[in-house]
């Protein structure tokens, strides 16, 4: 479980985050919502390091990370996994090189051992076969998948997702979050994703924070969004002609 | 660089210094960066090495016209020239532009597409990873780079004078081997060594704190090539004013 407590974090005289807290539970998938420079991506950065809060504090099982040395993070940071906006894969290296990379660095396995654990994990996104194939010969679906095993290829307690369907198609969105959601209830990690697609919010929103103008608005499930009057969120949720006609039938 | 810079190229300094976390991955990445910066820019330094000492011969030839001083001089003074002051100057600013601006690009490049990010995710201390065995490929290869770049001055500077008939090679190869003093090299070294430290270190500094995308990439490159460049000018006066 990750604990947010009151974090603030500002960047010059602009107040992004105005004293965010919040509970993500493991083995469900967490949603941090809102529209752009509502401050989401910052929390996010917050949470896992990235970003240095000035005031609050953020508790990995308890573990308070923010006041951790560099030595005693890099320990948490290896229960971590991350898939990035943009993917972030190392365009230098093979599919195969970029989710063995974690493995060389923080295990003594035996070639063997880990390529199969590289097998593995692309199975596990659909993707086999592709082990020599260079990030720049993937599509953004397929990049995303990569990132997919790459991030859950030392086992991770905790995922973090940043907006995992940006860029992609409307169906290859759905497979990638039916993967995060798997993947989320199968190894019972916390998984945060950060979205703002509201396919991903109707579909795999276990538990979602809504943030607007840098405060936690709003936090509910997927079922309760569709019911809330608050006009912030609403605006948000049901913003295209679609979304609002299909507003009764959630 | 201000003074919040160089504070912050120390501090990075510090982070690229620390404990590598696997130390065969690194050896591994050492052995790349010495491939290209040692092997990559050997033909570039052997071309430029060459022409500067025959030109430097011919230049010297024309300079000295008096009867009174011998023509064993033009040897003596390309040797040392080449030495102390072409080889490594000349070369380190040639591979500040080369090695540099591709290093600086590199590390940028990874910045504004989140790679960095990544490692440090990962638990990696992405500076150690991406920094140290580029500074390390430098200083040792940079160094041997600038020995082959006096050997091919020296012997431009013969092929020059030769082909030219500036000076015989009886004559330059007698300048060349009269009053050699072997300190010329160990000061040659230490200026390599200090170059070779700053064109790996300032580029990635720049590349490193990259904020933006493919224009900030490019203008850091521009400026790790300018800086790099006044640095190693401003060291190799120091560096000479220290050791001789």
């Amino acid at each position: 479980m990750i604990e947010i407590k009151d974090i603030h974090k500002s960047f010059g005289d602009n107040e992004v985050l105005k004293g965010i807290s919040g509970k993500f539970e493991e083995g469900v998938t967490n949603l941090i919502i809102g529209g752009s420079g509502s401050g989401k991506t910052t929390l996010l950065k917050c949470m896992i390091g990235l970003h240095q809060p000035e005031k609050g504090s953020v508790l990995y099982d308890g573990r308070e990370f923010t006041q951790l040395n560099f030595e005693e993070r890099i320990e948490i940071r290896k229960e971590i996994g991350m898939l990035f906006q943009g993917s972030a894969l190392f365009d230098s290296m093979t599919v195969e090189e970029n989710i063995m990379f974690p493995l060389n660095m923080f295990t003594d396995q035996a070639r063997s051992e880990k390529l199969d654990r590289v097998n593995f994990c692309l199975e596990r996104v659909n993707l086999p076969d592709k082990n020599k194939l260079f990030p720049a010969e993937l599509s953004g679906g397929m990049k995303k998948r990569v990132g997919i095993a790459r991030a859950i290829a030392m086992n991770p307690k905790y995922l973090f997702c940043d907006e995992p369907n940006s860029g992609l198609d409307p169906k290859t969105s759905i497979v990638i979050d039916e993967l995060i959601k798997e993947i989320t209830e199968e190894y019972k990690t916390t998984t945060i994703v950060v979205t703002h697609d509201m396919n991903s919010v109707m579909g795999i929103g276990d538990y979602i924070i809504f943030l607007h103008e840098g405060k936690k608005f709003w936090e509910g499930s997927n079922k309760e969004i569709a019911k809330t009057d608050i006009e912030e969120l609403n605006d948000f949720v049901f913003a295209s002609r679609f979304m609002k006609a299909a507003k009764g039938k959630f | 660089m201000n003074f919040t810079n160089f504070g912050k190229y120390i501090l990075l300094l510090k982070a690229a210094f620390r404990r590598p976390e696997k130390t065969k991955i690194y050896l591994k990445s050492i052995f790349q960066q010495m491939e290209f910066i040692g092997v990559g820019s050997l033909g570039l330094i052997s071309i430029i090495s060459t022409f500067i000492g025959a030109v430097m011969t011919l230049q010297i030839a024309f300079q000295l016209v008096s009867d009174f001083i011998p023509k064993t001089i033009i040897g003596s003074v390309n040797r040392d020239s080449s030495i102390l002051e072409l080889s490594p100057t000349i070369s380190a600013i040639v591979l500040a532009g080369k090695i540099g601006s591709a290093i600086s690009s590199e590390i940028g490049t990874m910045r504004v597409t989140e790679q960095i990010d990544a490692l440090e995710i990962m638990g990696i201390n992405a500076p150690g990873y991406l920094i140290l065995p580029k500074i390390i490929a430098g200083i040792t290869m940079v160094p041997v780079l600038v020995v082959i770049s006096m050997v091919l001055s020296i012997t431009g500077g013969y092929l020059g004078g030769t082909l030219s008939g500036a000076v015989s090679a009886a004559e330059y190869v007698q300048g060349i081997t009269t009053d050699f003093n072997p300190y010329t090299i160990t000061v040659a070294l230490v200026k390599a060594f200090v170059f070779g430290f700053i064109i790996t270190s300032v580029p990635a500094y720049e590349g490193f704190y990259v904020k933006g995308g493919a224009l900030e990439v490019a203008q850091a490159s521009t400026r790790a090539v300018v800086v790099s460049c006044i640095s190693i000018l401003a060291c190799d006066y120091i560096v000479t004013q220290l050791l001789l």
